[in-house]
């Protein structure tokens, strides 16, 4: 009988895990401290006790070595999930996920898989700078032949994981760390979610409309979608209905879900956590003016980290990440002004 | 914890160093230039049927690589890479692996792509990007690849398989089908951080894995002065922890027999081992390369006496299991078959331009579709100004 425990990120990352080890001998995990330490952000905790040093490998400092190792092994026939620690470090693995990972089933004519689950630690707003602090979700979702998927609750989190490990695709799982539950880092509420003790699996490329609303839609994903709904409650107060989108994966990207929201509302704010130009929140906007111009009542508005390396310092920080004041004032400029 | 050897080493009161050379790693040989075996090598150990196997691919991948460089310079393919001089480290190599080993090569191992019986209409299909192609026309010449003859497609990025070459045979040993894998790359690509941390980890989390390097004297241009300070690759495994072996790699029945070795070390007893094959690299580095602006005639010469393919004749000759007849009548037959693949590959049609889209996911995702469809439409419209591609839509 399942039931359902609240539970934080981290937890419902573990618990998907765990539950696909036990069925499918193919899978293990590997990468820096993810055995008796349990992941730098908990995501591995527990699992050396139950699986073993061999299946829960911790491995010299090195991701050109372990995450390359990830890829021959996913061609081997193994399913590893391996862990970039901070995916502000992949300057120095990034071969291995683009040259390798994402185009060895294409150049192999199809006949070799690397289903390799790649999960990555993101975001900012806990003062490490701008080497630690990065979200990235366009570099990778810009490379063709990963899958990129980033959860915002522990329940995707759980469904997310167990579709990326029986995914044949390489899976880039980007979880942000404000969203894990960590002692060190609080998390919004609503982060931590009730979860079902089976397993499940969320599909790749469907998004999750989190609030209905008729005035304008927002489209976030990992940690801005709270900051939307957080949004979303302050415009309420104002007399404002926005919907609020939680695309949960960037690539295959939903955009039906995008287009029904628009041609509902008219109105259009992206927020994204990554960098402002040439990423998802112009994908978005994109996407939608391709299909027609006519859709949007008002100039779309984008929300995102401005195009500098994040700083350490707090008020600097707060200051150029999104929040939901950010989005709050976005929506306010997409109802003020009408396209001309 | 701390290693042993920082608790129980012992101590000096002098501050002496242990000098670059302190370490001069020997060469494994079994037969001298003249095909002879050496005194106190037996070559027993080798059967003659896997001499004359070993001779037979050897010979195959010398005329293939000869053939392909004249169809280079006659315009008939964009690029082509030789193995000359190396036939010995590859196909011996090859021949001292179980058929179903895993091989992760570089770019240059040919040799053991045909050991494993590539063929030669495989090879043109590849290099001509014909309908028939295993890589259905998608990566530049010589990077094959095949599934059925345990062959992993090469990658361009130089030593990115020596990593990946670690997990392949890391998930070899968790699956316990008792194989291994082997992985090639040259002393230049070996100055990549992906080999050492690649033997790095290989050591410590004990990968079945037989980390090859073909030392053939140059990376392009740059020759082993200029790439590296130390005695070669071989003593670097010591560094980390890997057994390691330098032998002459232009000595088939050495390859062979130590291919054959390490094999047995690494499957039995789940560790790394380093091959460092001492051998020249007789042709250019690719046909985009011209070696006379950086080496002398006399140099390239110089190292045809050491021409393995030469020598392993000698040897067979000296056995009684060849002669003169045999062998034109072996390069005859592969001359023509030669050929006549790359004339039948030259007529075959293109692979179909749907295959575009395919493998990039499981299904082509409506983004790919309508990416297509679009370039579709465009050729559709506009025929006359795509003559090649016209033709090839579904």
């Amino acid at each position: 009988m399942s039931r359902n425990r609240v539970l934080t990120g981290s937890r419902a990352m573990v618990e998907a895990i765990a539950q696909e080890m036990r069925v499918d001998p193919t899978v293990f995990v590997m990468g820096e401290d993810v055995g008796p330490y349990g992941g730098i952000f908990s995501s591995t905790t527990g699992l050396l006790d139950e699986f073993g040093e061999e299946r829960v490998r911790d491995t010299p400092i090195s991701e050109t070595a372990f995450i390359g190792a990830g890829v021959g092994a996913a061609m081997a026939g193994m399913r590893p999930i391996v862990e970039l620690m901070f995916v502000d470090f992949f300057g120095v693995c990034m071969d291995a996920i683009y040259n390798l990972a994402a185009k060895n089933t294409y150049f192999s004519g199809g006949n070799s898989k690397v289903p390799m689950v790649l999960m990555t630690a993101t975001g900012g707003g806990y003062s490490d700078a701008g080497q630690h602090s990065q979200t990235l979700h366009a570099t990778f979702a810009h490379l063709p032949g990963m899958k990129v998927v980033a959860p915002s609750n522990a329940y995707d989190a759980k469904g997310l994981m167990t579709s990326a490990i029986r995914d044949d695709a390489p899976v880039l799982y980007m979880f942000h760390k404000g969203l894990q539950g960590l002692a060190w880092m609080a998390a919004p509420e609503g982060a931590s979610t009730e979860v079902p003790e089976d397993p499940y699996a969320i599909p790749f490329g469907e998004a999750r409309v989190v609030r209905e609303g008729g005035d304008v839609t927002i489209v976030a994903i990992s940690m801005t979608v709270h900051h939307a709904l957080a949004a979303a409650e302050a415009l309420a107060k104002d007399g404002v209905d926005a919907e609020v989108i939680d695309l949960r994966s960037l690539v295959p990207l939903d955009r039906e879900a995008v287009l029904a929201s628009v041609r509902k509302t008219g109105r259009l704010v992206v927020a994204d956590e990554d960098y402002r130009s040439f990423g998802l929140t112009a994908e978005i906007i994109a996407s939608v003016a391709e299909t027609d111009p006519g859709l949007l009542k008002s100039a779309p508005r984008r929300v995102a980290c401005p195009d500098i390396p994040i700083p350490y310092s707090r008020p600097m920080e707060r200051f150029a990440l999104p929040d939901a004041e950010k989005i709050r004032a976005a929506v306010q400029q997409t109802l003020n002004r009408a396209v001309a | 914890m701390y290693a042993p050897s920082s608790v129980d080493a012992p101590r000096i009161h002098t501050p002496d160093f242990i000098t670059e050379s302190a370490l001069t790693i020997p060469i494994y040989g079994m037969l001298g230039e003249d095909g002879r075996p050496y005194e106190g090598a037996d070559p027993s150990g080798v059967a003659k049927e896997i001499v004359l196997a070993m001779h037979d691919a050897a010979v195959f991948t010398r005329l293939l690589d000869e053939r392909m460089v004249a169809a280079q310079r006659q315009g008939r393919l964009s690029f082509y890479l030789t193995a000359t001089g190396e036939e010995a480290a590859t196909v011996g190599s090859a021949a001292g692996l179980e058929p179903d080993d895993m091989i992760l090569p570089q770019y240059r191992e040919q040799g053991a792509l045909r050991y494993r019986g590539f063929t030669a209409a495989q090879f043109m299909d590849q290099l001509f990007a014909t309908e028939d192609d295993l890589g259905k026309g998608r990566q530049m010449p010589v990077h094959y690849g095949s599934r059925a003859l345990s062959y992993m497609t090469v990658s361009s990025p130089l030593a990115t398989q020596i990593p990946q070459a670690a997990g392949y045979a890391y998930g070899q040993k968790l699956a316990g089908e008792g194989r291994c894998s082997i992985c090639y790359f040259g002393e230049g690509a070996a100055s990549e951080g992906d080999f050492h941390a690649a033997l790095n980890m290989a050591a410590v989390i004990r990968c079945p894995v037989i980390f090859f390097c073909r030392n053939n004297g140059y990376a392009i241009s740059t020759p082993v002065s200029e790439q590296y300070a130390g005695d070669g690759v071989a003593a670097r495994g010591v560094g980390y922890g890997v057994r390691s072996i330098r032998v002459d790699g232009n000595d088939f029945l050495a390859v062979y027999l130590a291919t054959q070795e390490a094999r047995r070390q690494a499957v039995s007893e789940g560790v790394p081992v380093l091959i460092e094959a001492m051998t020249y690299r007789l042709g250019a580095h690719s046909t985009s390369d011209d070696p006379s602006g950086y080496r002398s005639r006399k140099e390239e010469e110089a190292w045809q006496r050491f021409d393995p393919i030469a020598r392993i004749r000698a040897f067979m000759e000296a056995q009684g299991w060849w002669d003169a007849e045999r062998d034109e009548a072996l390069r005859q037959g592969y001359r023509d078959e030669i050929l006549a693949a790359m004339k039948t590959a030259e007529a075959k049609p293109a692979p179909s331009l749907a295959r575009l889209i395919e493998d990039v996911y499981a299904a082509p995702p409506w983004n790919l579709t309508e990416q297509y469809e679009a370039l579709r439409e465009q050729v559709r419209a506009n025929p006359d100004a795509y003559p090649k591609t016209a033709g090839r839509i579904e």
